[in-house]
C-alpha cells in the first residue's frame, strides 16, 4: 500500500467553488443584457463583449508581470467587466470603456492583492473614475439611431429619469427609458436578483434592506419612492453591485447596517448632492465602511462567555 | 419528542449510508494483530506481558498508574510476537503488542461477570472494562460517569445521532442489540441516579426509532434530530435534546447532563452481563474502493487490510484510507493500521470520492460561519491564525471549534479551514509566540 494521501479532515466537499459561484452571477446577469442588446441596440453588445474580454485579460497580464499564477479562470474578472458594462451609456467610445476596465482590474483589485482583498467594489471604482475623469461622455444617455431606445426617447440628449419630470411608471418597469446599458429595465434587473437568490449566491438582506431603506428616505423626504427604487441605478447597485461578496460584511446583522448606510447615502446624494444618481457613490463609501462594520458585528459565538471588560476573557 | 425545538446550524452532507441494510458479519479471527497501548484519551498503558508469553481472550496486557487512563485487554488468544513502537494517527508515539493469533479464541480465566454493591465499585468496574467513549472522542468512560457535581447531574443522553456520512455501525447495533442498549441504559441509570434518559437520534433512522419506540416511557424518551450533520457533535445533542447550553470551559456535567454513545452503553452493558471487556468492535468498512461495503464485527487490533480483504479487497486504487468519517475522520498512511476502541468505521476512498480543489483566496462569501454550528467566524480565524495573532483568536474563540469540518465542507475556495483552527488553538496554547 503506497502513495496514500495523508491530509487533515474533512474529506469531502460540497463542490462548490468560486468559479462555479461567478458563472452563477454572470446567468444572472444575462436577462439584463439581453435586454440591453434588444433596445439599445448591437453595439451594447459590443460594449459588453468588450469588457468581459479586456478585464479577465487585464488581470493575466498582470499575473504574468508580477509571476504569479494566472487567476482569470476563477471569472471574477469577467463579472468585473460585464457589471462595469452594465454602468456605462451606450454613447460611451470604446477606449473609454477599456480604460475603465484597465482601472477597475489593476489599480483597484489587483494593487490591493487581487480577489478577496480590494476594498470597494473594482466595478463601481471604475465607474466613478469615468464619472470624474470623462464627466460629460459619462453622462451623454444619447441613443443611437435605427433602436428600440430611438423610438422611445429623443435621440438627440434624453436624460436619465432621475433628471426629467414626467416619467411613466411602467415605462421605468420595462426599461423604456434612457440610462446606463444595464440599469435601464427594472423587471428583468428583479429576475436577475431572485435568480441569485435562488441559486443560493446571495442572500436577499442586502438588496431588501438597500431598496427599503431608500423607499424609506424618499418618503420622509418628500419625494415619490416607487419613483426611486424603480429609476436610475438603484436596482443593478443593491442587486449585484452591493452584494459583492469581497466589499460588503459578511454577518447578517453587517449587512443589514451596510444596506441601510447604502440607502441613506444613495437618497441623500439624489435629493440634496449636485449628483443626480448617488448609487455608486454610496456603495462606495459603505464599501469602505465595511472592515469597521465587520468589527462592530462580530458574532458571539454558542457557549462563549461575554468577554469581560478590558477585552480578555479569562 | 421532537426535542427543545431550536437548531444549530451545520451543514446537509450526502449520507452516504450504504450499508445500513447489511447485517454485521463476524471477522475470521486474523492470524495476527497489533493492540497499540494508547487507545484513550489520557495516560499511554505499559504492557503487562512480553514476548512469547501466551494470552487469552479478555486477558489484561496493559494497564497504567495514572488517573487518567484505561486498560486495554487481548482481544484474541495466541502468543505475543512483539512489543513494538507504534506511531498513532496523532503522530505520538506509543507501545503495541503484537500477537500472533492461535484461532482458538480461549476466553480468560479473567473474565468473570463482575460482582459489585454501591456507585464506587460500579465505576471500578467501568474501569476494568476498558470502556473509552465509543463515538470518537476516546474519553475515558469511569471519569465521565464520576463527575463533581452527582446530585445535580440528573439526565443520560444517549448519542444515536450518527451523523456523520458512510457510517452505520451504531444504526446497526441498535437494531441487532437492542436488548443489550436498553439494560445498559436502565443499569447505568440506576446506578449513577438518572432521573432522564433522552435518545438522541437523526430521522433518516426511522428503522431504529421503530425499534426503540416500544420502550419510551416515563424515563426513556427518544429525540427525533433533523439529519444535519453535525447533531451528534456533544453540544449541539445536548442543545437540541434539551435547550442547555454548555458555555465556555464547562463540560456537559456542569449543566447536569451526561452524554453516552450507543455503542459504549452496549460494550459497557456487556461487560456487566458477561464479563467479557472491551475485545472486539462492531465497523462498517465501506468507500468507493472497496469492493463489498459491511459491517464486520472484528478484535480490536484488527489490521484495516483484513478488514478490507474480509470485504472483498480493494476494486479500485485507493486515494485515502480514513479512519473515521470523512467529515471528522483520520487520513492515515497505510492500511495496516490497528483497528481501534473508538473507531467506528474504516473507509476507502477513491480519488474521485476525496477530491479536494487546490486553496484559493477568501471570497468572504460568508459561507463558513452561517455553516458553522457555533457561530464561530473561521475565515477571520484563518487570517489571523496566518498573522499568528493570539490576541484576535481568543478574540474570536476559536478554542470552541470542535473541528467538525462543516466550514471547510462548503468553502467555495477550497481554504484548510479546520486546519487553520486547529493550528489556531495551538498557537493560543503555545502563548501566540509569533
Amino acid at each position: 500500500m503506497e502513495n496514500l494521501v495523508v491530509t487533515s479532515s474533512p474529506h469531502t466537499r460540497s463542490g462548490e467553488t468560486t468559479r462555479k459561484i461567478m458563472m452563477k452571477v454572470l446567468i444572472a446577469l444575462l436577462p439584463a443584457g439581453a435586454f440591453s442588446v434588444y433596445f439599445f441596440g448591437m453595439r451594447a453588445l459590443y460594449l459588453i463583449l468588450i469588457c468581459a474580454i479586456c478585464s479577465p485579460l487585464f488581470e493575466m497580464l498582470w499575473c504574468w508581470l508580477i509571476k504569479r499564477p494566472d487567476s482569470t479562470g476563477d471569472l471574477s474578472a469577467v463579472v468585473t467587466g460585464v457589471l462595469l458594462a452594465y454602468n456605462l451609456p451606450v454613447s460611451i467610445p470604446i477606449w473609454e470603456a477599456v480604460v475603465g476596465c484597465l482601472f477597475a482590474i489593476i489599480v483597484i483589485k489587483e494593487f490591493f492583492g487581487g480577489l478577496g482583498q480590494n476594498f470597494i467594489n473594482p466595478a463601481i471604482g471604475g465607474r466613478v473614475f469615468l464619472l470624474i475623469s470623462f464627466a460629460t461622455r459619462m453622462t451623454d444617455w444619447s441613443v443611437f439611431e435605427g433602436t428600440k431606445a430611438a423610438g422611445y426617447l429623443d435621440a438627440v440628449s434624453s436624460a436619465t429619469p432621475l433628471r426629467s419630470d414626467t416619467v411613466d411608471f411602467y415605462d421605468l418597469l420595462l426599461g423604456r427609458t434612457g440610462g446606463s446599458l444595464g440599469e435601464t429595465c427594472s423587471l428583468v434587473l428583479i429576475a436577475g436578483g431572485i435568480l441569485l437568490v435562488a441559486m443560493k449566491v446571495i442572500s436577499p438582506v442586502i438588496p431588501l434592506t438597500y431598496i427599503g431603506t431608500a423607499a424609506a428616505v424618499a418618503w420622509l423626504c418628500g419625494e415619490n419612492p416607487v419613483f426611486h427604487i424603480f429609476a436610475g441605478g438603484l436596482l443593478l447597485g443593491a442587486i449585484f453591485m452591493a452584494t459583492d461578496y469581497v466589499t460588503s460584511p459578511t454577518t447578517n446583522k453587517g449587512k443589514f447596517i451596510y444596506a441601510v448606510g447604502c440607502g441613506v447615502i444613495t437618497m441623500l446624494i439624489r435629493i440634496y448632492g449636485s449628483y443626480p444618481e448617488g448609487v455608486s457613490f454610496a456603495i462606495l463609501l459603505m464599501n469602505i465602511a465595511t472592515p469597521l462594520i465587520d468589527r462592530a458585528t462580530m458574532m458571539r459565538p454558542f457557549g462563549a462567555l461575554v468577554p469581560a471588560k478590558g477585552g480578555d476573557a479569562k | 419528542m421532537q426535542g427543545f425545538g431550536k437548531h444549530l446550524s451545520g451543514v446537509k452532507v450526502p449520507h452516504n449510508k450504504h450499508t445500513s441494510g447489511c447485517v454485521t458479519e463476524e471477522l475470521p479471527v486474523p492470524a495476527r494483530v497489533v493492540i497499540p497501548m494508547a487507545q484513550s484519551i489520557g495516560a499511554s498503558c505499559t504492557p503487562l506481558v512480553k514476548k512469547g508469553d501466551t494470552v487469552k481472550v479478555g486477558q489484561k496486557i496493559g494497564d497504567s498508574e495514572a488517573f487518567f487512563s484505561v486498560p486495554v485487554h487481548s482481544s484474541v488468544s495466541g502468543t505475543v510476537a512483539s512489543i513494538d513502537d507504534f506511531v498513532t494517527a496523532f503522530g505520538t508515539v506509543c507501545q503495541a503488542v503484537v500477537i500472533d493469533t492461535d484461532g482458538e479464541q480461549t476466553v480468560s480465566e479473567e473474565v468473570r461477570i463482575p460482582e459489585y454493591e454501591g456507585k464506587e465499585m460500579f465505576l471500578r468496574e467501568v474501569r476494568n472494562s476498558g470502556l473509552v467513549g465509543l463515538g470518537g472522542a476516546a474519553f475515558p468512560t469511569f471519569i465521565k460517569l464520576n463527575p463533581k457535581n452527582p446530585d445535580e447531574v440528573d439526565t443520560l443522553i444517549i448519542n444515536a445521532a450518527e451523523c456523520e456520512p458512510y457510517i452505520t455501525s451504531d444504526l446497526r447495533a441498535m437494531l441487532e442489540d437492542t436488548e443489550l442498549l436498553i439494560a445498559g441504559i436502565r443499569r447505568i441509570a440506576e446506578e449513577l441516579d438518572f432521573k432522564k434518559v433522552i435518545i438522541g437520534i437523526e430521522d433518516n433512522k426511522p428503522e431504529a426509532v421503530e425499534v426503540l419506540k416500544p420502550y419510551c416511557g416515563d424515563q426513556i424518551s427518544l429525540c427525533i434530530l433533523p439529519s444535519k450533520y453535525p447533531k451528534g457533535g456533544e453540544k449541539v445533542l445536548i442543545y437540541e435534546a434539551t435547550g442547555k447550553v454548555v458555555a465556555e470551559g464547562q463540560l456537559p456535567a456542569d449543566v447536569g447532563v451526561i452524554v453516552m454513545n450507543v455503542t459504549s452503553v452496549i460494550a459497557l452493558e456487556t461487560y456487566f452481563e458477561t464479563g467479557m471487556p472491551l475485545v472486539g468492535k462492531r465497523v462498517t468498512v465501506d468507500g468507493g474502493a472497496v469492493a463489498e461495503p459491511k459491517n464486520v464485527r472484528a478484535p480490536i487490533g484488527t489490521r484495516y487490510s483484513d478488514l478490507i480483504a474480509f470485504c472483498g479487497g480493494y476494486k479500485e486504487k485507493p486515494a485515502k484510507i480514513l479512519q473515521g468519517g470523512p467529515m471528522m475522520g483520520i487520513a492515515v498512511p497505510d492500511d495496516s493500521q490497528p483497528l481501534l476502541k473508538n473507531n467506528n468505521a474504516v473507509l476507502a476512498l477513491t480519488a474521485k470520492e476525496c477530491e479536494a480543489p487546490e486553496p484559493s483566496p477568501c471570497i468572504r462569501c460568508g459561507r463558513c460561519l452561517r455553516a458553522c454550528p457555533f457561530g464561530l467566524m473561521p475565515a477571520a480565524i484563518d487570517r489571523a491564525a496566518r498573522n499568528r495573532d493570539a490576541d484576535q483568536l481568543r478574540k474570536l474563540k476559536v478554542n470552541l471549534c470542535m473541528e467538525c469540518g462543516c466550514c471547510s465542507y462548503v468553502c467555495p475556495a477550497s481554504r484548510p479551514l479546520v486546519q487553520q483552527n486547529k493550528l489556531g488553538k495551538q498557537i493560543l496554547k503555545n502563548g501566540g509566540g509569533k
